[in-house]
C-alpha cells in the first residue's frame, strides 16, 4: 500500500466530490461543493462547528445522502451505496468502540462480517495490532485501555480492513491536551506507513496545520480555500481564512490609498496600516487588514525599526500574556488606542517588559494582508 | 446512637412489611405443607403432600404445563415488545416518544379483570371476532375462540407487555447509536449488529423483562381462569382448589412452595444460559 503514495498525480483521486450538496430546510449544511483528495495523502477540512464539516463527512461515509452531486471514491460512483458496502471506514469521535467485545474482536469485527476465515482473521488482527504497536492486547477489555490506547484500537479496527479512504471525525477532541499533542505525531506516522489516504475534519487549526498534506477551510457549507498549511497559513485568500487559521489582528478601515498590490488601510480611529491588498481593492473601499502577531517586530527604541525600513508606531503595553513559547503582550497603539497584540520573541530580549511601558512596533508590510470587506465573514 | 435509631425508623416500615407479609406466612406454609392430618385436629409431620403431587398425574401434567406455557408466553411477549421497544427508545423522537409510551401505558390504567373481560366480548362466540369473520366469510358460522391454549397465550401476552417494554426501553436508550453506526461501517448487516451488538448491550434488559414477565405469568390466575375456562389447567388454580374448594391447606401450601421452587429453577437456568448476573439484571427493572 505504501506504493499508492508515489503514483504520480496523474493518477485517478481516492475521492472526488461533483458539486455535493446536502439543505436541511432552508439551511445549506454543504453547498454545491466540489474538490478531490488525491491518493494516500492526508486531507483535513478545518471548520468552526456548525460549518457543515460533519455533514460532509455522513455523505462521504454513506449516513446521510447528498441532496445533489455526486461522490466517487477510488473511482467508483457511490450514489445509492450503504456505508457497509462502501470501501470507506471512519474514527468516531468517540471512538465508538464496542464495549461488549474485546480488543481483537473489535480489530476482527470488520474482518468476520466479510467473512474471512477465523484463523485468517486472528492472523491479520495480531499483524494490525503490531503494527499499532498494542502487540498482544487482544484478550484486554476495552475499559481496561488508556485513551491514547483506544485511539490505536479505533484506527486499527478501520484499518485492518484496507479502506480505500479512512475518515476520522475529530477523534481527537476527547483527549486531554498532552495526550492530543503526542497522538497528532502518531497519526501522522501512522498515515505515512500505511498510505491509506485520511479525510480528517477538526476545528482545531493546529491539527490540521501539523497532521496534513492539504487543507480545506470550510465556513457556511463551502470551501473558503483548499492548499497546503503553509499556503493558508503565508497566502490566505479570503478574510474568513485569514482570521481563522492562526492568530490575527484584524483592522476594519477604507483603503486611502493604493500602489500596485500595497494599501494604506485607514482605520476609524485614524491608524494607517499598509498593507498586500488580496484580490481587487480601490481607493475608497471599505477593506479589512490582518497583521499576524508574530510578523510584528518590538522594540523599545523606535529607530532600530525605522532603520530596518519597516512602519514604526509608537504604543503603550496593557497586558503581558505569558505563555511559555506562546507568549505574547496586548498594546495599545499611542495615537488611535487600537489595540494590538504582538508575540515575543524567544531571545529574551522583552522578559521584563513591563505594563504600561512604551515601547514601539512595526512589520513588514508585505507580509499583512488586507481584503476587500465581506459582511458575512468574521473572524474567530 | 441517634443515627442508629433514625436508621431503624426508617426501615421499619420495609422490615414490618417483609416480615409480616412475606417471611411469616411462608414460614406458616412451610409448616402447613410439611404436615399430615391423621384424625380431626391432628397431625404429624409427613411428606404426603409432596408424595401425592408426584403419584398424581393431573398435578404433574398442571405443573409442567404452566411452566411451559409461561416461558412460550415471555418469548412471545420478548419478540413482540423489542420492536415496540426499539421503536420508542431509538425511532421517535419528543413528542411522539411520549405518545407511543403513554399508549403502552393506558390500558394498564384499568384493572386487569376489566382487560381480560373485554377479551372475553371479543372472543366469545357471540362476540365481535366470530360475528366478523362470518362476515368476511372466513367461517360459515360463529367458531368459538375462547378456551383455547392459544386465547389463554393472547390474555397473558397483553397482560405482561408493559413489564417487558420498559426495562428494553431503559436498556436500548443507553445504547450509544454512534456503536451502531460504527457496525455498519465496519460492514456490519442490519442482523448481526442486532446479534453482535444491540442484544449482548441490551441483555440485563431482555432478561430483566423475561424475569418479571415470566413470574407474574407463571402465579397469575386470572387470565388463565376466565380466557381457558375448564381446560386451562393452570398450576395456581390447583392451589386455589385445595385452599379454598377442598380445605386442604396442607396440600395447597405444597403445591405453592412447589411452584415457587419451580420459578426460582428456571429463572436460576435462564439467568445460567444468558450468562447475566442476578444482581445487575435486578438493577435494570
Amino acid at each position: 500500500m505504501p506504493a499508492a503514495s508515489t503514483v504520480s498525480g496523474a493518477a485517478q483521486p481516492d475521492l472526488l466530490a461533483t458539486r455535493v450538496a446536502k439543505h436541511y430546510g432552508a439551511f445549506r449544511a454543504v453547498d454545491d461543493l466540489s474538490f478531490e483528495v488525491a491518493r494516500g495523502s492526508f486531507f483535513s477540512i478545518l471548520g468552526p462547528s456548525g460549518c457543515g464539516k460533519t455533514t460532509l463527512l455522513r455523505v462521504i461515509a454513506g449516513f446521510l445522502s447528498p441532496d445533489s452531486g455526486d461522490i466517487h471514491i477510488g473511482g467508483k460512483g457511490m450514489n445509492g451505496v450503504p456505508p457497509n458496502k462502501r470501501p470507506v471506514n471512519m474514527v468516531f469521535q468517540h471512538l465508538a468502540l464496542f464495549p461488549m467485545m474485546n480488543v481483537g474482536e473489535n480489530v476482527g469485527y470488520g474482518l468476520a462480517r466479510r467473512g474471512v476465515a477465523k484463523d485468517e482473521i486472528k492472523r491479520r488482527v495480531g499483524d494490525m495490532l503490531e503494527r499499532v504497536s498494542l502487540p498482544n492486547s487482544q484478550d484486554k477489555r476495552v475499559d481496561q485501555l488508556s485513551g491514547g490506547q483506544k485511539q490505536r484500537v479505533a484506527i486499527a479496527r478501520s484499518l485492518v480492513l484496507e479502506p480505500t479512504l479512512l475518515l476520522l471525525d475529530e477523534p481527537l477532541g476527547a483527549l486531554d491536551l498532552k495526550l492530543r499533542e503526542h497522538m497528532k505525531i502518531e497519526l501522522k506516522a501512522l498515515q505515512a506507513a500505511f498510505g491509506t489516504t485520511f479525510v480528517y475534519i477538526t476545528h482545531d487549526q493546529s491539527e490540521a496545520l501539523v497532521l496534513s498534506d492539504h487543507v480545506a477551510v470550510m465556513n457556511h457549507g463551502r470551501f473558503e480555500q483548499v492548499g497546503t498549511p503553509q499556503q493558508l497559513y503565508y497566502e490566505p485568500q479570503t478574510p474568513f481564512v485569514a482570521g481563522f487559521v492562526g492568530a490575527n489582528n484584524r483592522m476594519a478601515g477604507r483603503a486611502t490609498d493604493v500602489n500596485g498590490n500595497m494599501v494604506n488601510v485607514t482605520s476609524a480611529e485614524g491608524m494607517v496600516v499598509p498593507a498586500r491588498a488580496i484580490g481587487k481593492i480601490a481607493r475608497g473601499d471599505v477593506v479589512e487588514a490582518f497583521v499576524r502577531p508574530e510578523v510584528a517586530r518590538l522594540a523599545r527604541n523606535p529607530a532600530v525599526l525605522r532603520e530596518a525600513g519597516l512602519p514604526t508606531f509608537n504604543a503603550r503595553i496593557t497586558s503581558l500574556l505569558f505563555d511559555g513559547a506562546n507568549s505574547a503582550v496586548l498594546l495599545h497603539e499611542a495615537q488611535s488606542n487600537t489595540e494590538f497584540r504582538i508575540a515575543l520573541p524567544q531571545t529574551g530580549e522583552f522578559a521584563d517588559l513591563t505594563v504600561g511601558e512604551s515601547v514601539a512596533f512595526g512589520f513588514d508590510p508585505q507580509r499583512a494582508v488586507c481584503f476587500a470587506a465581506d459582511d458575512t465573514a468574521h473572524a474567530a | 446512637m441517634q443515627a442508629r435509631l433514625m436508621l431503624m425508623l426508617l426501615l421499619a416500615p420495609a422490615l414490618l412489611w417483609l416480615v409480616g407479609l412475606i417471611v411469616l406466612p411462608h414460614v406458616e406454609l412451610g409448616i402447613l405443607s410439611l404436615r399430615e392430618r391423621v384424625a380431626p385436629r391432628v397431625y404429624q409431620p409427613s411428606l404426603a403432600q409432596f408424595r401425592t403431587f408426584v403419584e398424581e398425574p393431573l398435578y404433574w401434567h398442571t405443573f409442567m404445563r404452566t411452566a411451559l406455557m409461561s416461558i412460550v408466553a415471555t418469548a412471545i411477549t420478548l419478540l413482540m415488545a423489542f420492536p415496540m421497544a426499539w421503536t420508542i427508545a431509538k425511532l421517535v423522537r419528543g413528542k411522539s416518544k411520549a405518545m407511543l409510551f403513554i399508549m403502552c401505558l393506558i390500558p394498564f390504567w384499568v384493572s386487569e379483570t376489566v382487560r381480560t373481560l373485554g377479551w372475553m366480548i371479543l372472543l366469545r362466540e357471540s362476540g365481535v371476532m366470530p360475528a366478523f369473520l362470518v362476515w368476511l366469510g372466513v367461517t360459515p358460522a360463529p367458531v368459538e375462540m375462547l378456551y383455547h391454549d392459544a386465547t389463554i397465550l393472547v390474555g397473558l401476552v397483553y397482560t405482561s407487555m408493559l413489564f417487558m417494554v420498559i426495562p428494553l426501553i431503559s436498556a436500548l436508550e443507553s445504547l450509544d447509536d454512534t456503536l451502531i453506526e460504527a457496525a455498519y461501517d465496519l460492514g456490519g448487516s442490519g442482523w448481526s449488529i442486532l446479534r453482535q451488538i444491540v442484544i449482548p448491550h441490551a441483555a440485563p434488559g431482555i432478561v430483566a423483562g423475561c424475569i418479571v414477565v415470566f413470574m407474574l405469568t407463571l402465579g397469575n390466575y386470572l387470565t388463565p381462569t376466565l380466557l381457558g375456562g375448564k381446560n386451562s389447567q393452570w398450576f395456581t388454580e390447583q392451589i386455589y382448589t385445595q385452599f379454598i374448594t377442598r380445605f386442604n391447606w396442607e396440600q395447597g401450601a405444597a403445591f405453592g412452595f412447589l411452584l415457587l421452587g419451580l420459578s426460582t429453577a428456571i429463572v436460576w437456568i435462564g439467568l445460567k444460559l444468558s450468562g447475566q448476573k442476578f444482581g445487575e439484571v435486578m438493577q435494570k427493572t
